[in-house]
């Protein structure tokens, strides 16, 4: 389980959507942190073997945090910060770019 | 002292491949390998395992480079069952895109030289704006046409790089790491070797250490210009497959990744990016297929190729003594399979392959 230590850093509270469900955290923090301390560890599935991954350096490398925010697919969530309103979605396999 | 049958300085696409091929043959092999501080161009590849455009004028180098894509598809095999790694090779064939008139008649004369001179051997099509669009959709309304050779194929670079070490190892290959060569003399039918790692010797030594060969090979009487030329590539998120064959400057990796390169410049042992050329890249790959803008870029890099003033690779035999040899090429990839192959069966034997008698450095010698 994922504690927040770090109250003082953190701004108002913001209301995001992950999956359609409404997630209350504050801003100024990652959307792969806060999906983390909402219990969400599984935020895409793999293209290469569809396994389900979450986010795991939370410093921009690895690439397994990817989510769908507000309909651009493939989004770091570690290197985005929550906003009010937001729409975030699983990452379900590759992006759709061809003609 | 630490001894071998051969040495191979050097352990990225060359290196790995002939120390493969090597002990693949039943030599004690060491492979000595400087680490990460190297200008590695074996992690910096596209990953084409390209025909077309190789030895537009010379034709020894064409038949090499044409071999070589030949015996991929096995060496490829034999890689997966020993290592387990999958290559992700396929040769479906490849496509050079032509972005004007000129440069589609342009690339009409070299095919046709390449065909003229290899007696049948180089099939090709050049194919106008309407034959392409029946096999490529989205096409850019600046594409005139392009050339399309059967005989191209792609793979995974660094899963190539990565089996060949493994596979190494599995025969029983010795690596030395964060071994950097500092000194090699010849005396009485052995070369002893200065390095950072201790003193070394071996009846045998082979050079094919991409940016480092040049002073190397120096040390044993070679003169081979080999200086750095800069490769920039952009890569994008993971897409859906869209792409089955490869283009010269764009692929679709095994895992749905899209590859765009590449340029070339002279700005000596400076590996990094900028965004002019990058941005040239991005706008080239665009034009040929507009969709590509909503494509996210997730990484960009430069990477240095040894390159001769010819572009052409040096295999040669070095004055001093009688069992060295220098390897030194640009397509690692390609010819992987025949350095891992011919080239190091003919090493093994104490001599270089015959097909390559024209690729010396002597070539680049005025006298």
């Amino acid at each position: 389980m994922f504690i927040d230590i770090d109250d003082a850093a953190k701004g108002p509270d913001v209301t995001f959507h992950f999956e359609g469900r409404p997630i209350t955290t504050r801003a100024g923090i990652s959307v792969a942190a806060a999906l983390l301390a909402a219990g969400e560890t599984a935020t895409r599935d793999t293209p290469v073997s569809g396994q389900a991954r979450g986010a795991y350096c939370l410093m921009g490398a690895c690439f397994e945090c990817l989510v769908e925010i507000d309909g651009v697919p493939n989004q770091q969530g570690c290197m985005v910060n929550v906003r009010d309103g937001m729409v975030v979605r699983r990452q379900r396999g590759a992006a759709v770019v061809g003609p | 002292m630490q001894t071998a049958d051969a040495i191979i300085i050097g352990g990225g696409m060359v290196g790995a491949a002939i120390a493969y091929g090597l002990r693949s043959r039943g030599l004690d092999t060491l492979m000595l390998d400087e680490g990460d501080v190297a200008f590695r161009a074996a992690r910096g590849n596209f990953g084409l395992v390209w025909v077309q455009s190789k030895g537009i004028d010379c034709p020894e180098y064409a038949a090499w480079t044409r071999r070589s894509a030949d015996l991929w598809p096995d060496f490829a095999a034999e890689m997966a069952d020993l290592t387990g790694i999958d290559l992700q090779h396929e040769r479906p064939g490849g496509l050079h895109v032509c972005l004007s008139e000129d440069e589609f008649e342009t690339r009409r004369g070299q095919m046709m030289r390449l065909h003229n001179h290899a007696a049948g051997a180089f099939p090709f099509e050049m194919l106008d704006r309407q034959a392409l669009a029946s096999r490529l959709k989205g096409l850019g309304p600046d594409v005139v046409g392009g050339s399309f050779s059967p005989l191209d194929g792609h793979a995974n670079p660094l899963h190539l790089w990565r089996a060949l070490h493994t596979g190494y190892q599995a025969r029983g290959g010795r690596t030395r790491t964060e071994a950097r060569v500092t000194d090699i003399t010849w005396r009485h039918g052995t070369y002893r070797l200065a390095t950072t790692a201790g003193p070394i010797e071996a009846p045998k030594v082979v050079i094919a250490a991409g940016l480092g060969t040049k002073p190397l090979a120096a040390m044993l009487g070679l003169a081979a210009p080999i200086n750095p030329l800069r490769g920039q590539i952009l890569v994008t998120e993971r897409a859906e497959p869209f792409l089955d064959l490869p283009l010269t400057w764009v692929r679709q990796t095994g895992e749905g990744s899209i590859m765009m390169g590449d340029s070339h410049e002279d700005v000596g042992f400076d590996d990094g990016t900028r965004w002019d050329v990058l941005a040239g890249i991005a706008d080239r790959a665009r034009r040929i297929f507009p969709f590509l803008e909503g494509a996210r870029i997730v990484r960009a890099w430069g990477a240095l190729r040894p390159y001769s003033p010819d572009g052409l690779p040096v295999y040669d035999r070095p004055p001093e003594g009688d069992g060295a040899f220098v390897a030194s090429v640009h397509s690692g990839v390609t010819l992987a399979a025949i350095h891992a192959g011919p080239l190091a069966a003919a090493i093994a034997d104490g001599q270089l392959p015959d097909d390559v008698s024209v690729l010396k450095a002597a070539r680049f010698h005025v006298h």
